[in-house]
C-alpha cells in the first residue's frame, strides 16, 4: 500500500510545526503583561534541518561512538525593537502580526491535506 | 492535538490574569475616596503582579496551560498618603486631619484600558484557535 503509508507527504508533520508556533505565539501574547518575561518563536528552517540531519552511525569496531548532541527545538528568543522598563519583550503588535500569519500558515496547510484526500478519494472511487 | 488544545489553556490562564487586574483596579477606583484617620489605615492602591507558568513543576504535570500566567501577588503602591485638614471630618484625627487614598483617577483608567485590550487580545487567540480546530474537524469532509 505505497499509496497510503504516506498519503499525507510532510504535510503532516508541518501541521503539527504550525500548531506548534500558534501555541508559542498564544504564550507570548498571554504573558505581554508579565515582567521579566522573554518572547519566543520558532525557528523553522532549524526544525527543518534537524528532521533531515545525517546521523554518524558507527559502522567498523574500531569507530568511536557520535557524540549525541541535544536535539534543537527550534525554539528561539526574540529580539525586541524596542527595549521595556520591567524587561518584557513582548511586542504585541508584533506578536498580533505574528499570530494571524500563523493562523493563515495553518489553514494553508489544512488546504493541502484536504487536496490530498480529495485527490486520494478521487482515486478510490474510480470516478 | 494537544497544541491547538494547550492554546485554550494559556489564552484562559492570560483571560484569568487580566479579570484579576480589572478587579484591582475597580477597586481602586470605588476607594479613591475612602478616608481614614490614620496613615497605616488609609487605602493602597492595589496591583497585581504577573508571573510566567514556565516550570512543569509550578502546574500538574502535562497541563494544557504550562507556559500561560498567572498572578503572582498583589502588592500595594508606594506613593505617599496625602492628608487632608479636615475639622469636620467625623474620620478626622485629633489635629483635624484624614488620611486620602494614594489612588491616581488618571492612571487607573489607563490600567483599566490596557487590562481589557489585553483581555480582547487573549479573546482573539481564542476565537483563531477554535475556528482553526473546526477547520481541521472538517477536513474528513474535502
Amino acid at each position: 500500500m505505497n499509496l497510503l503509508s504516506n498519503a499525507f507527504g510532510i504535510h503532516e508533520q508541518a501541521l503539527q510545526v504550525r500548531s506548534q508556533r500558534l501555541e508559542v505565539l498564544a504564550r507570548n501574547i498571554a504573558n505581554a503583561d508579565t515582567p521579566n518575561y522573554k518572547a519566543q518563536d520558532l525557528d523553522f528552517k532549524a526544525m527543518l534541518k534537524e528532521v533531515k540531519k545525517d546521523v554518524l552511525t558507527a559502522t567498523h569496531a574500531k569507530h568511536y561512538a557520535a557524540v549525541a548532541e541535544a536535539p534543537d527545538n527550534g525554539m528561539r528568543y526574540r529580539t525586541p525593537f524596542n527595549s521595556s522598563f520591567d524587561g518584557n519583550t513582548v511586542e504585541i503588535s508584533v506578536e498580533q502580526a505574528q499570530f494571524g500569519k500563523a493562523a493563515g500558515d495553518y489553514q494553508a496547510t489544512l488546504q493541502f491535506l484536504e487536496n490530498r484526500i480529495g485527490g486520494i478519494r478521487k482515486a478510490l472511487k474510480g470516478e | 492535538m494537544r497544541t491547538l488544545d494547550s492554546v485554550f489553556g494559556i489564552a484562559g490562564t492570560a483571560l484569568n490574569a487580566q479579570m484579576v487586574r480589572m478587579n484591582t483596579t475597580a477597586s481602586n477606583l470605588a476607594n479613591a475616596t475612602t478616608v481614614a484617620s490614620n496613615e497605616k489605615e488609609a487605602f493602597r492602591a492595589k496591583r497585581p503582579v504577573f508571573k510566567a507558568l514556565v516550570l512543569e513543576e509550578m502546574t500538574n504535570a502535562g497541563a494544557p496551560h504550562l507556559g500561560g500566567v498567572k498572578v503572582d501577588q498583589v502588592v500595594d503602591d508606594p506613593t505617599p498618603i496625602r492628608s487632608l485638614y479636615e475639622p469636620g471630618n467625623p474620620m478626622a484625627d485629633k489635629d483635624g486631619f484624614v488620611y486620602l487614598s494614594n489612588v491616581n483617577e488618571m492612571q487607573e483608567m489607563v490600567e483599566m484600558m490596557a487590562a481589557s485590550r489585553s483581555y480582547q487580545n487573549n479573546v482573539e487567540v481564542v476565537n483563531t484557535a477554535r475556528q482553526l480546530m473546526m477547520r481541521t474537524l472538517d477536513i474528513t469532509k474535502s
